[in-house]
């Protein structure tokens, strides 16, 4: 017996954050403030994706979480942990078994399907607010719809770089209303966003939680001249030889070698158990060694 | 055949606490026309000028506006998104301090470009061209188009800050001080290039100084503010040449000449 009550957060927490997040799914876009708790864990590590994952896991959920892609990494340790002493509930790694996946930089290569909710960690929830400082002002912006301003920030990637620039975080509208941040996602994962399962975003330091129900149109913000293009390292993975994944580019000596490998690395490890091979595959040199 | 006034002020009044801000303001400015209101610092002048523009609201009053769509509308009852709308197509404000009505980190074709796009401009090329045509206008050079205002002179950022204004075609512009600040060369290469732009455009336009030169050069009439009463009103020269009130008279021969 866990002497935590169910995923950490008392009763009544999970409650107004269930309600925070079902005006979030009934208004798409639309960031939904919220009396976010002090969690276990510094501001900056997913404080609020942990709390929205907490409002949504029911004691038969299998949690899958990922950061930057990967399962293994501190973040995600420490998170999937998190709930199995707190929750005691099942967790994979596996992208098809999970029923609550939450997220920090990346969408799953594996397409989600219905009754699969995807969690991401937001820092900051604004995509206004570097452009406009002030709340308030923001805020009416939302209000009134008057986008103008992302743009101006585009215009500024392409007079200074002669293209957009921006490569993470890129704005989209979300079912022609309301301009979102989708998180530090790579543009490369935009196109992905119209998907069949629930995308809630949580960001605990400034407290707001915000939704894309499925099958929600989700669009880039671009130019007429310059349009939207979701780019990747022009390479494929070399461990598992997919043309079609986003990469991570790894330095492997001091001699400027390098690699590239998919980022998501259950979908590289799944193509590799199916035989794929790329360039650098452990598998390829015992071949070599073999010959 | 009478003409329609462009904006029609009626019995502004406001108050801070129990002090005047301004009080018993009327006026109609017509078409094409420029206003002129002076006075010396307090008398309430740029006051008046936000409880026109709609930063402050008046205590009482009314400011109709000759719209595109609706003909006279009072702004201050209007909904706020209709009056920001208008804020940011029909009207103008330009701000005595460049970096109060500039986005300082963005450059200067994104400044120029903000309202465009405001407007719904989603083109890139199309929005350069006219940011580099407009900084043409207020001779800003071609290769400056994509440096911060921050490494502009203060009189290339006020000049900035009318191409960004001037931009989408407003048929009414609000200064306050333009003038203000720059040294009196700079000054003058502003108004001259101020006046083209008003006469070529037929602009309507209403500027608060409290410098007489200013008003001398641009307006056609011209208001004077004591204590936020207007205590004279006239078109520009005969009020400097022949002033009528105690104080304009004070003002008219504070100025020195040289």
């Amino acid at each position: 017996m866990s002497d935590y009550n169910f995923a950490y957060l008392d009763e009544q927490t999970k409650r107004m954050i269930r309600r925070a997040i079902l005006k979030g799914i009934a208004v798409p876009g639309y960031q939904v403030p919220f009396a976010s708790r002090e969690m276990p864990m510094p501001y900056g590590w997913g404080t609020g994706g942990v709390q929205v994952s907490a409002a949504c896991l029911m004691p038969e959920d299998v949690l899958k979480v990922i950061d930057q892609g990967a399962d293994d990494t501190t973040n995600a340790v420490s998170i999937r942990k998190f709930f199995e002493k707190t929750a005691e509930i099942a967790v994979t790694e596996k992208t098809r078994e999970a029923t609550v996946i939450q997220t920090r930089h990346r969408i799953p290569e594996e397409p989600l399907t219905e009754g699969q909710i995807l969690v991401y960690q937001v820092p900051i929830p604004e995509p206004l607010r570097f452009l406009e400082p002030r709340e308030t002002e923001t805020r009416k912006m939302h209000a009134l719809e008057e986008y103008g301003l992302m743009h101006v920030k585009l215009y500024e990637d392409i007079a200074k770089h002669g293209h957009i620039a921006t490569s993470y975080a890129y704005p989209v509208k979300v079912e022609g209303r309301y301009v979102m941040d989708p998180s530090p996602i790579p543009k490369f994962d935009n196109p992905k966003m119209e998907m069949a399962a629930i995308q809630l975003f949580g960001a605990g330091r400034e407290q707001r939680i915000y939704a894309v129900p499925p099958y929600t149109k989700v669009v880039s913000l671009d130019f007429e001249d310059h349009p939207f293009d979701p780019s990747k390292a022009n390479h494929p993975c070399d461990l598992c030889g997919a043309e079609h994944t986003y990469l991570d580019e790894v330095i492997i000596d001091d001699d400027g070698g390098r690699m590239f490998v998919c980022s998501d690395t259950d979908y590289c490890a799944e193509r590799q158990a199916l035989g794929h091979r790329g360039r650098l595959s452990p598998s390829n040199d015992l071949e070599k060694a073999a010959e | 055949m009478t003409i329609q006034p462009l904006l029609s002020v009626k019995d502004i009044r406001k108050t801070y606490g129990d002090r005047i801000g301004c009080s018993d303001v009327s006026f109609d400015l017509y078409p094409g026309e420029v206003m002129g209101i002076v006075g010396e610092s307090g008398s309430g002048k740029s006051t008046l000028l936000n409880c026109m523009a709609g930063h402050l609201p008046p205590d009482s009053g009314q400011v109709l506006f000759d719209t595109r769509d609706r003909g006279m509308v009072d702004t201050l009852t209007m909904s706020e998104p209709e009056r920001r709308m208008l804020s940011r197509t029909d009207w103008a404000f330009v701000h005595q301090h460049a970096r109060d009505g500039l986005r300082m980190g963005v450059s200067a074709g994104g400044n120029v470009g903000e309202r465009l796009m405001a407007v719904g401009a989603r083109h890139y090329g199309n929005i350069r061209t006219q940011a580099i045509d407009w900084l043409d206008r207020v001779e800003i050079n071609e290769d400056r188009v994509d440096d911060k205002p921050s490494a502009f002179s203060g009189g290339m950022q006020q000049r900035l800050q009318i191409a960004r204004n001037l931009v989408t075609g407003p048929r009414l512009v609000f200064m306050d001080e333009p003038t203000g600040g720059l040294d009196v060369s700079v000054q003058a290469r502003l108004l001259d290039l101020l006046r083209g732009l008003v006469r070529e455009m037929g602009l309507s336009a209403i500027i608060v100084t409290h410098d007489l030169a200013v008003v001398r050069l641009l307006a056609d009439r011209l208001m004077v503010m004591k204590s936020g009463h207007v205590v004279e009103h006239g078109l520009t020269d005969q009020v400097l040449d022949d002033p009528q009130h105690a104080y304009t008279q004070l003002l008219v021969s504070s100025v020195l000449q040289v």
